[in-house]
């Protein structure tokens, strides 16, 4: 296979389940109805086979991945196997000596999301009342010597909020602040009304941000990332389909992001019923949108084609109803007015829906 | 600040790893990865907190005997001010 395309960062879903029900969650709407979870068995397999692919990179991540019992096994395998671990988490169920345990078995990093500054508001997106207790988290995760990713996700409600998160980060001594618009899919896409901010909103933040990563270099990563749907050009989502990331559902299918099976149509093969390289090289699934070759005008003639890939096309399938079509974010895209729609309606009054195991007909019907 | 007299060393969030695919050996930190060229590797091996720069620059100047002592400390100096300005070395005197 072209070395151009090798996974570098295997993102493992160990689970949906989650004890917060945040409204962005980027889950699969209907994440109640997949198949049943892969067992620690199947997990360690494909851990060595994503290595012996030229994995070093893992994401522990979810759902919520403390609610499996056998995250100890997989921290201690990929150790053994030289990955660098991170685990990204709510923080919730944990305790101090399960943490502890996981950083003696290998655990290299801890990724916690924050949802806002105060118990109040955060809470509120979390749907369950969870603040103080990752303050606790992020304190220990700091005195048993682990570096410390705060990991906020950015909307309407809480953009505004930025300078005091980046310092609440520095206040917990955080290693890395991101700082990550809501990107509008899965249950971020349904709650889209509620959640997607002004331009004005996102442009004070972003200054706040670019100014802290200046003053904090060398001290604290500030990191921001806009949401596709203020971009002129839609960016490389997941670096290219099938290019550097493989990420493997709770129920075992190679994906090349964590929304793709959503996508009509699509086969994307389980991990297990044949060797991971050859479902890596596939030309269905993994392959189905790899490399330049499947685009239709404008991308085909576009001179960023290699920059962006085409942009997402979990996006172009949810807003135009066909995955192969340009992602509409792109002001070149014939379908950009669905873009453009989303942000006019911007601002106005919206309830939630949280996230939860019936879907969201269930919750708005 | 690194200068000649820092002793750096690797930020504890940072791995140094062998890469068997690519034979060169990578850089681990959240969520990203670094490609080592071999004399930055070299460097980076070195940065246990234990050696200067400048100690770290005579072992170069013997692995490296084509290039001159000015250059490799040129070299070893921004490489090590730009990785302390990314948080992957500390370069605490």
């Amino acid at each position: 296979m072209n070395p151009e395309y090798r996974p570098y960062t295997l993102v493992a879903e160990l689970t949906y389940r989650c004890p917060l029900r945040c409204v962005y969650c980027s889950n699969p709407v209907d994440y109640g109805r997949h198949d049943r979870e892969l067992d620690t068995a199947t997990w360690l397999r494909v851990l060595e086979e994503a290595e012996e692919l030229g994995v070093v990179q893992l994401n522990l991540t979810g759902g919520e991945p403390l609610v499996r019992d056998d995250l100890e096994q997989l921290v201690e395998k990929a150790r053994q196997l030289d990955l660098y671990t991170n685990l990204i988490t709510s923080g919730i169920p944990l305790t101090q000596a399960r943490l502890a345990r996981l950083r003696e078995l290998g655990l290299d990093n801890v990724q916690l999301s924050i949802q806002d500054v105060k118990p109040v508001e955060s809470d509120r997106i979390a749907g369950l009342r969870s603040f103080e207790r990752k303050l606790e988290v992020a304190r220990w995760v700091k005195s048993l010597g682990f570096p410390l990713t705060i990991n906020t996700v950015l909307h309407r409600d809480n953009l505004d909020h930025v300078a005091d998160v980046i310092a609440l980060a520095e206040e917990l001594s955080a290693d890395r602040l991101e700082l990550a618009n809501t990107q509008y899919l899965g249950w971020a896409l349904v709650n889209r009304k509620a959640l997607l901010p002004s331009r004005e909103q996102l442009d004070r933040a972003r200054e706040l941000a670019l100014a802290a990563r200046e003053r904090l270099k060398g001290k604290m990563e500030v990191l921001f990332v806009v949401p596709d749907y203020y971009r002129e050009f839609p960016p490389a989502c997941m670096d290219g389909w099938g290019r550097r990331f493989l990420l493997v559902s709770p129920d075992g299918l190679a994906l090349p992001c964590h929304v793709a099976h959503e996508i009509p149509g699509m086969t994307f093969e389980k991990v297990g019923s044949r060797p991971l390289a050859e479902i890596w090289a596939a030309r269905e699934g993994l392959g189905r949108f790899r490399g330049t070759d499947w685009m239709p005008e404008p991308c085909r003639s576009c001179e960023r084609r290699d920059v962006d890939f085409g942009g997402c096309r979990c996006q172009a399938y949810f807003l135009t109803g066909d995955a192969a079509a340009t992602d509409p974010v792109c002001v070149k895209s014939p379908r950009h007015e669905l873009v453009e729609a989303a942000r006019a309606e911007q601002g106005a009054p919206a309830p939630f829906v949280y996230r939860g195991p019936k879907g969201a007909a269930a919750r708005t019907g | 600040m690194i200068s000649t007299e820092s002793r750096p060393r690797l930020a504890s969030k940072v791995r140094l790893r062998f890469d068997r695919k690519g034979e060169r050996y990578m850089l681990l930190y959240p969520e990203k990865g670094l490609v080592l060229n071999p004399t930055a590797a070299a460097i980076v091996r070195l940065c246990t907190g234990e050696h200067t720069v400048g100690a770290i620059v005579e072992r170069l100047v013997e692995e490296y005997p084509t290039q001159t002592r000015e250059a490799l400390e040129r070299e070893v100096l921004e490489f090590l001010s730009a990785m302390a300005d990314r948080g992957l070395v500390h370069g605490d005197v």
